[in-house]
């Protein structure tokens, strides 16, 4: 079976889910376009496993509406489902099985003609660098190693979205990297919605966040977008040898500042607009006759965005 | 839901518990026809169906309920606690697919366990004629019984992510329905009439001795395919319950 490529490939609309008198899902609306990786960031609980469980065709929402591939899943559910690749938390397995003869049947069961399954098995095994492990089986293979076998029953079939919940999870940081670089090279051949709580993980791989809170959607964008929503433009850290009690009013007082706090024993202070904050602090400094131990700008990552609009939502 | 089904028979196939199972069964099947083979030549008469093969079947069917529920309580309660559930919605699968692999599958492994204990019969054959009408009725009886016995069983492992939980809930379920109408003395004449139909134990007696009877085929299909949607109706509560 071929579904027709779509521009939009995901489309929320208005979606809700409630299980009992817990609301898991609040009107959530959101479009993914054709190749596009994009991030599902949120804090545990926000709604972001309910939410790509609905899309992945496991369970319906209570309301709104969803098109996968342009499809409705709740009409033709095995057509949506074919068009999924779903990696659930913890990446699920067998522990009997072996890689190989798991894969076949996850390919049997998309649906691939059986003179392809072989070929079809091949080629997720090589993409998830699993050829040495195919004959291990599962639940004899390092969590790493596991977590490639998850994403290649995702990408067995060749769907044209790949479901990804929290693909890291667990894992040290050089098998992190591992997968992030094997997602990251799927961008422009797959439409691949990605989740996770682990913020610079989202900045690294995808090109658009959605961030969900408490069941909304509290902001879309990218993330420059979604900073300058803020209205923070640049930061710099601070770190001298005077009391911060003492320092930050002083700093606090620069007209352009917008805000001053206090982390580990710094100073960051902020602004909206583009003057060179370095400088104006290190005047303030030399004037007063601070020492200074750390004076630079720092990268305002989605850390401090998505607090912030957890915080607001 | 051949998919399906080749995954349970290749997970049963690798799993200690199915040879520990089938060790048993098969040791003591044999066991019993040892001894009920010995009680036939010295009190059976000539017999052979009210002498022998009537005490086989019973206690072939003993076995049954006994290992019954070792082989099903993993079915659907293992997927649940790895998580694998929820991968299998994913793909595009049926709900009753993956309900009639994994059924066909526990029922591929009875008539495993039952195909083994055909050998008695055969043994016999060289002794002495054996007629196969009797053993036909007898042995369709145990498959309709396991058939039911493997539906409870499925709905219960439905239930529950605990593979203990399934399997003890599983046999105290069947327990019931088994002895449903073995304490006369407590019941009422009219409460017994009720629950007769129901028990388990009654309902396979005319196999034993040889017959067929369409009220005892129904009553089993009947209870088969009521829990069969039990499993159905279980897997789509994911619906408003969530996966867990």
């Amino acid at each position: 079976m071929t579904i027709m490529a779509a521009q939009a490939m995901l489309q929320v609309e208005r979606v809700s889910k409630h299980f009992g008198a817990v609301s898991a899902l609040d009107e959530v609306s959101f479009t993914v376009r054709e190749g596009e990786v994009v991030g599902i960031l949120g804090p545990n609980g926000a709604g972001k496993t309910t939410l790509l469980r609905i899309l992945a065709g496991i369970f319906p929402p209570t309301t709104g509406t969803v098109r996968v591939a342009g499809r409705d899943p709740m009409h033709e559910p095995l057509a949506c489902r074919q068009a999924v690749g779903y990696f659930p938390e913890n990446a699920p397995h067998y522990p009997e099985l072996r890689v190989q003869e798991w894969l076949r049947l996850v390919a049997r069961w998309k649906r691939v003609p059986p003179s392809h399954e072989a070929e079809a098995v091949d080629w997720v095994l090589e993409v998830c660098g699993l050829q040495e492990m195919a004959q291990r089986r599962v639940g004899t293979l390092s969590k790493g190693f596991r977590q490639r076998v998850g994403l290649a029953q995702a990408l067995c079939g060749n769907p044209l979205v790949l479901i990804l919940d929290e693909p890291t999870i667990g894992l040290d940081p050089a098998q992190v990297a591992d997968i992030r670089a094997r997602v990251a090279a799927l961008r422009g051949y797959r439409t691949v919605l990605f989740s996770s709580h682990i913020l610079s993980e989202v900045e690294a791989i995808c090109e658009r966040v959605v961030v969900l809170a408490r069941g909304r959607v509290v902001a879309e964008g990218t993330p420059a977008e979604l900073s300058s929503r803020l209205g923070v433009r640049q930061r710099v850290l601070l770190r001298v040898d005077t009391p911060l009690a003492s320092a930050r009013p002083l700093l606090a007082a620069i007209p352009e500042v917008t805000a001053v706090r206090e982390r580990a024993g710094a100073l960051l202070v902020e602004t909206n607009t583009d003057i060179d904050l370095v400088s104006r602090i290190g005047q303030l400094v030399r004037h007063r006759g601070w020492t200074i131990h750390e004076l630079r700008h720092e990268r305002l990552d989605l850390e401090d965005i998505f607090l912030e609009l957890v915080r607001r939502g | 839901m051949r998919g399906v089904l080749h995954k349970e028979l290749l997970l049963y196939f690798t799993s200690v518990l199915f040879y520990v199972v089938a060790t048993v069964f098969l040791l003591l099947a044999g066991y019993f026809f040892w001894t009920n083979l010995d009680f036939y030549v010295r009190f059976g008469g000539m017999n052979l169906v009210r002498g022998l093969w009537q005490y086989q079947f019973y206690d072939l069917r003993q076995l049954l309920l006994a290992m019954i529920p070792l082989l099903t309580m993993r079915l659907l309660a293992e997927e649940r606690r790895l998580g694998t559930l929820e991968l299998l919605w994913t793909y595009p699968l049926r709900d009753w697919e993956i309900v009639a692999g994994k059924y066909a599958a526990c029922m591929v492994v009875v008539f495993a366990l039952l195909g083994g204990t055909l050998v008695y019969p055969v043994v016999l054959s060289t002794l002495q004629p054996v007629q196969p009408g009797p053993l036909l009725a007898g042995y369709t009886g145990l498959v309709l019984l396991a058939g039911a016995f493997v539906a409870c069983g499925l709905f219960i492992s439905a239930l529950t992510d605990s593979q203990i939980v399934a399997g003890t809930a599983t046999y105290g379920v069947l327990l019931l329905f088994w002895i449903l109408t073995w304490n006369e003395a407590a019941l009422s004449e009219g409460a017994l009439r009720l629950l007769v139909p129901f028990s388990l134990f009654d309902r396979f007696q005319v196999f034993a001795t040889g017959g067929i009877d369409t009220r005892d085929v129904s009553f089993l299909l009947l209870f088969t395919v009521a829990f069969l949607a039990g499993t159905l109706f279980a897997l789509d509560a994911r619906r408003w319950r969530g996966v867990r």
